[in-house]
């Protein structure tokens, strides 16, 4: 099952913010989204995920257009973890997840004890079994960033897709974050702030800027000195390692002689 | 597939819950109705009830049984529907505009509801053909309309549509209070007066046939949607990513509420506070889950209105008090204690 984008477009207002994109996403891998902010990265990804129709072009799933799935076909294919996703209501980590059964469940197909399991092992797959019974409100954002993909995980999909999964997460749950989506056994489209994490675990990368995809193909492809100086602006080297990977390394005023600054700030 | 569907542990734990719930509603509105400026025993309430219902030959006085049957009881389950759907009603908008404060009082219904209600009676708008309900359900739309239209120019928030619920609210109530002062009698002042304040008095059977329907059709449309309910929780786009149809949804459960309020208000006036304050009463002791807070804020809703109103008839001997005066005496302390205890909003 493949997930396409044809010709895309999408406009909010008269600004059009997605100018004919053409996207395919082939079924296993992890396809990277960067951009800079404003490139229409998050626009993109709700066209992909069927939250939004796009105004032209066309949006399939399994090569059918995906109006013409029904959106909750569509629900128990896509998974989508959207950017900021927050509520003030008093329910507990496991009820959360259990919205992701949402899809399949009717009059006539109530909630059954095939369900329970699934919520468990959603909230196993995202190691959050032992807090499971604690309230939204009390979880720190990284756990609630990794209830949000076990909610998404709870709709067996075949595609999961991560609007900046790692934004507000300290270092070391961006990595774990990422490491965890990376081990599922789904399809992955993840937009991503930090090139070095797309670099470490994308198979392919996509680049956006100003609502049009510049490329796609390998991170060593992709991120190269020039892609990083026209699109995000900034000076770059891209250091190869030994086993394959590649390797951002930003150039900067350095810091400057603390001497000197501190002559400056006095 | 039906068989073991109705057989299923849920399915029974779910139909008994239903059972005591309207059994405790029963019982309810007995008393209520034996209770007033004269009492009468719960007794003859039952005689009365089983003669009408199925001839069973009871000998009951019968002024009694006029009480009993034309006034009290009609007017018992109209407070019930009408408590039933408000918080129903509430629990709705709550869910859906993502607002704990949202609440048909709030969003211009009952403004809107007023000013067609007083644009009848006064101004004698639609040459007769209108009755004082009628005039109200068209305006408690109209305000909607209004409000809603106000709500999406302004954008998408959250807050917008409380805003514009507000702005809404304020210009159709100046407008009332200009009609009523510009244009009323003193006696016309003050029927208006009682009845911008929720009142029972008129109530007969043939609005007990408009209210429990309304609610009861309500009830059942939003209970259908209950697990579509449950997806906003995360918000709109989410819901549209958990599979939920968002606009039809929108569309027709923002709809029922507006409908509901507007039947309730156009029979007995505006009752403010029970849209806002059951569903978080119903909250408090289930939970999140609609397929649980709807049915329990129904419940509520129609106890908290039927002893409402009782309260509002024997308070003041010899006086019947506007029900909207005491909902509000009741449910401002009610959602102070709600407020304070930090259950709404954290």
């Amino acid at each position: 099952m493949t997930l396409e984008l044809r010709d895309v477009v999408w406009s909010a207002g008269y600004r059009k913010i997605i100018k004919n994109v053409s996207i395919r996403v082939e079924p296993g891998e992890f396809l990277g989204l960067i951009g800079p902010n404003g490139s229409g990265k998050t626009s993109l990804m709700s066209v992909l995920s069927g939250v939004r129709a796009p105004a032209g072009g066309r949006a399939m799933l399994a090569g059918r257009d995906m109006k013409k799935h029904g959106r909750r076909k569509l629900a128990q294919q896509i998974g989508f973890v959207e950017q900021q996703a927050d509520t003030t209501d008093r329910l507990t980590a496991r009820e959360a997840v259990s919205l992701g059964r949402t899809p399949y469940l009717s009059m006539l197909s109530p909630w059954s004890d095939r369900d329970d399991v699934i919520v468990e092992r959603a909230l196993g797959d995202v190691d959050m079994t032992h807090l499971a019974d604690r309230f939204w409100h009390t979880l720190s954002g990284g756990e609630k960033q990794r209830i949000h993909i076990a909610r998404a995980l709870a709709q067996e999909p075949k595609f999961l897709l991560l609007d900046e999964p790692t934004n507000h997460l300290d270092i070391r749950h961006q990595l774990g974050l990422l490491e965890l989506v990376n081990r599922l056994p789904v399809t992955v489209v993840a937009a991503l702030h930090d090139l070095n994490h797309a670099a470490m675990y994308c198979d392919r990368i996509a680049m956006m800027c100003d609502g049009e995809l510049v490329g796609i193909g390998s991170p060593a492809d992709i991120l190269t000195p020039e892609n990083l100086r026209d699109v995000f602006g900034v000076d770059a080297n891209i250091e190869h390692t030994a086993d394959g990977f590649c390797l951002v390394r930003y150039h900067g005023s350095r810091r400057i002689n603390v001497a000197n600054k501190k002559d400056r700030v006095a | 597939m039906i068989v073991r569907l109705i057989a299923s542990p849920v399915f029974l734990m779910r139909g008994g819950a239903a059972f005591a719930a309207l059994l405790l509603l029963a019982i309810v509105l007995a008393f209520a109705a034996s209770v007033g400026e004269t009492a009468i025993p719960v007794k003859t309430v039952m005689d009365t009830i089983a003669n009408h219902l199925w001839d069973a030959g009871y000998s009951v006085d019968v002024i009694d049984a006029g009480i009993i049957w034309n006034y009290r009881l009609s007017r018992a389950i109209v407070a019930a529907s009408c408590g039933a759907a408000l918080a129903v009603s509430g629990a709705v908008l709550q869910a859906l505009l993502r607002n704990s404060l949202a609440d048909p009082y709030l969003l211009g219904i009952s403004a809107g509801a007023s000013t067609g209600a007083v644009s009848v009676v006064i101004l004698g708008l639609g040459a007769g053909m209108l009755s004082l309900s009628l005039g109200a359900f068209i305006g408690a739309v109209a305000a909607f309309g209004f409000v809603a239209l106000l709500a999406l120019q302004a954008g998408r928030g959250t807050g917008a549509i409380i805003l514009a619920g507000i702005a809404g609210s304020q210009m159709f109530n100046a407008l009332t209070s200009f009609i009523v002062t510009k244009s009323a009698s003193a006696e016309q002042a003050r029927g208006i007066m009682f009845w911008l304040l929720g009142n029972l008095s008129g109530v007969r059977w043939s609005d007990v046939w408009l209210a429990l329907p309304v609610a009861v059709i309500g009830l059942l449309i939003c209970l259908w949607h209950a697990r579509a309910l449950d997806a906003f929780t995360f918000g709109r786009e989410s819901a549209a990513s958990l599979g939920v149809p968002v606009r039809r949804v929108y569309a027709v459960l923002i709809a029922s509420a507006a409908m509901m309020t507007a039947v309730m208000v156009s029979i007995v006036g505006s009752i403010g506070f029970v849209g806002l304050v059951i569903p978080h009463a119903a909250r408090f002791f289930v939970g999140t889950r609609h397929g649980l807070v709807l049915p329990l804020s129904a419940l509520i809703g129609a106890l908290f209105l039927v002893c409402a109103d009782v309260i509002s008839r024997v308070i003041v001997p010899g006086q019947v008090l506007p029900i909207g005066v005491i909902t509000a005496l009741v449910g401002a302390p009610a959602f102070a204690l709600i407020l304070c205890h930090g259950r709404i909003l954290r």
